[in-house]
């Protein structure tokens, strides 16, 4: 099990650019800028304010070494600041923050990514995290192996075509009430398997969306969230695991990394987890299948109401938006408890699972 | 089959962009297009950038006042460069500074010809020599290289905060 959260940790500030296919005109910087800019003013701070800065970005998006460095242009580094980044979804970056603010001596971080996916041919781009002597010359690219995925959990009799288009069905009509979203509409599961085969049996609608976009988180512990922010979402666990990187060698029906982080996040419960709201980062429909019978989430859990990743999945963002999202949702008053996952790497390799809540847990923990 | 270990394994790997400069600095380059340098300045610091790219990396606060730089500045440090490299177009040796063009408030990199390698200082004063106009295009390279200007020195407390 992960050593437990000593100090309280809320989220308490969200913001993010609207998801869309292109950005035609900013750079990354521009992008960044005025996310950043948002997440300060809804809680009246400045980067001054911030102990710590972390962020999740991938140089390979824009082709660009250290654009990550070029990003911190949009929050302004002087004077010095005590600054991180990940090579990873942003929602490792919060990950970094988190562990940084039980560390005692900071207060308030300052967590962002950023991902502009037009500008490279993302499939190849995101072929390269594969095993680069035996695997990746192949150039199978993301949509090819999550088909194989879904193909098993099709082959192993548990869920059919139809349950995935009901899946992208429901996204989309909850996406609708997502003004940043980008892929929404009013389709019956029946209507979408009308789709033509992209790489069967994943047909249009179980892929998700190129996306272009940027997110910021502000984190703060103790009185000063509460200070902060009406309703903070308290952080009550939180871990990441990662499965071997030997694709044949996983059970790819089933996300033991997920089921082992929602455990060790102090969530779920000898498979079982329950709660209001799940924001689960599914980039393909078949994966929030196995998301959902990894967690055991519980009947009555809404799942992404922010229509996920099937409605937008910025790379190197989604994660960080599902964090956002579910926070949301407690800040709101809508939800008491909310879990929150983010992925990373093919087939869900990687997973994070985040617990949060309307109260600090009892034990002083949260 | 050879027992001999297997020492070299090609994997040719290959990824197009399409490149966006972004607002700040598709600005910069379409006045490089018209032979002329266009820096940002800073809304709360009044630092003025180039080539602008949209934020101010101190304050990071949008740059959107324009400004029309020189087409003089100040070396403010130098390296002679003597080291031949594969895919070099320059003779060796040749001289790589950093300009402070006039008005501007960060130093950018540049070439200079058109004086003895070993006459360079800190302080001189140069002017940017451009490609012909029918030649000029959003790019660096319509910049052929600063020379010097002929104007005296700049003193030392002019520069020393950018270096």
């Amino acid at each position: 099990m992960s050593p437990r959260p000593v100090r309280p940790v809320a989220v308490v500030s969200f913001a993010q650019s609207k998801s869309m296919r292109r950005e035609e005109h900013r750079n990354d910087v521009e992008m960044l800028q005025p996310v950043v800019a948002d997440v300060f003013d809804k809680v009246g701070l400045t980067k001054d304010d911030m102990g710590f800065v972390c962020s999740g970005s991938c140089d390979y998006l824009v082709g660009a070494p250290f654009s990550f460095v070029g990003a911190l242009d949009a929050v302004g580094a002087w004077p010095p600041m005590r600054e991180s980044h990940v090579e990873m979804d942003g929602a490792w970056a919060l990950y970094e923050a988190w562990i940084q603010l039980q560390e005692g001596d900071i207060d308030t971080a300052l967590v962002y990514c950023f991902g502009r996916s037009s500008m490279s041919e993302l499939g190849r781009v995101l072929t390269l995290q594969l095993d680069p002597y035996y695997v990746a010359p192949l150039w199978p690219d993301p949509v090819a192996l999550a088909a194989l995925q879904a193909q098993a959990l099709i082959d192993a009799g548990t869920y059919r075509e139809a349950d995935f288009a009901a899946v992208a069905a429901r996204s989309r009509r909850d996406a609708k009430n997502n003004p940043n979203a980008q892929v929404t509409g009013d389709h019956s599961a029946e209507e979408l398997l009308g789709d033509d085969y992209v790489v069967a049996p994943l047909r249009r609608h179980a892929l998700p969306p190129i996306t272009d976009g940027a997110a910021a988180i502000i984190l703060a512990a103790g009185d000063r969230a509460a200070s902060l922010c009406e309703k903070p979402a308290w952080i009550t666990g939180m871990d990441h695991r990662i499965e071997t990187h030997s694709l044949g060698a996983r059970d790819l029906t089933f996300s033991s990394s997920t089921r082992t982080a929602g455990e060790a996040a102090g969530i779920s419960d000898g498979g079982r987890t329950s709660v209001d709201v799940a924001e689960l980062h599914a980039p393909f429909a078949h994966q929030e299948l196995i998301l959902r019978d990894a967690l055991g989430l519980a009947d009555g859990v809404r799942i992404n109401p922010s229509g996920g990743a099937l409605a937008a999945n910025g790379i190197m963002v989604a994660g960080l938006v599902r964090i956002g999202e579910a926070a949301s949702r407690i800040m709101d008053g809508s939800a008491a408890t909310a879990l929150a996952h983010a992925t990373s790497g093919p087939c869900l390799q990687q997973n994070l699972v985040c617990a949060l809540a309307a109260e600090p847990a009892a034990d002083g923990r949260a | 089959m050879s027992q001999d270990p297997v020492t070299v394994l090609a994997t040719p790997i290959r990824i197009d962009y399409e490149f966006t400069a972004g607002l700040a600095q598709s600005r910069y380059l379409k006045g490089i297009a018209e032979g002329r340098f266009l820096g940002q300045r800073c809304p709360k610091c009044g630092k003025v950038y180039v080539p602008p790219r949209g934020s101010c990396p101190t304050d990071g606060v949008p740059t959107t006042d324009e400004v029309v730089l020189g087409n003089t500045g100040i070396v403010t440090t130098y390296c002679v460069v003597n080291v031949p490299f594969q895919g070099q177009s320059i003779e060796i040796p040749y001289i790589c500074a950093q300009i402070l063009l006039d008005g501007a408030n960060i130093a950018f990199m540049g070439l200079i010809q058109e004086i003895p390698t070993d006459e360079i200082r800190m302080g001189m004063r140069v002017e940017a020599v451009w490609v012909d106009k029918k030649d000029l295009g959003p790019t660096m390279a319509s910049v052929k290289y600063f020379r010097p200007s002929g104007e005296p020195d700049a003193a030392y407390e002019t520069f020393s905060e950018y270096l």
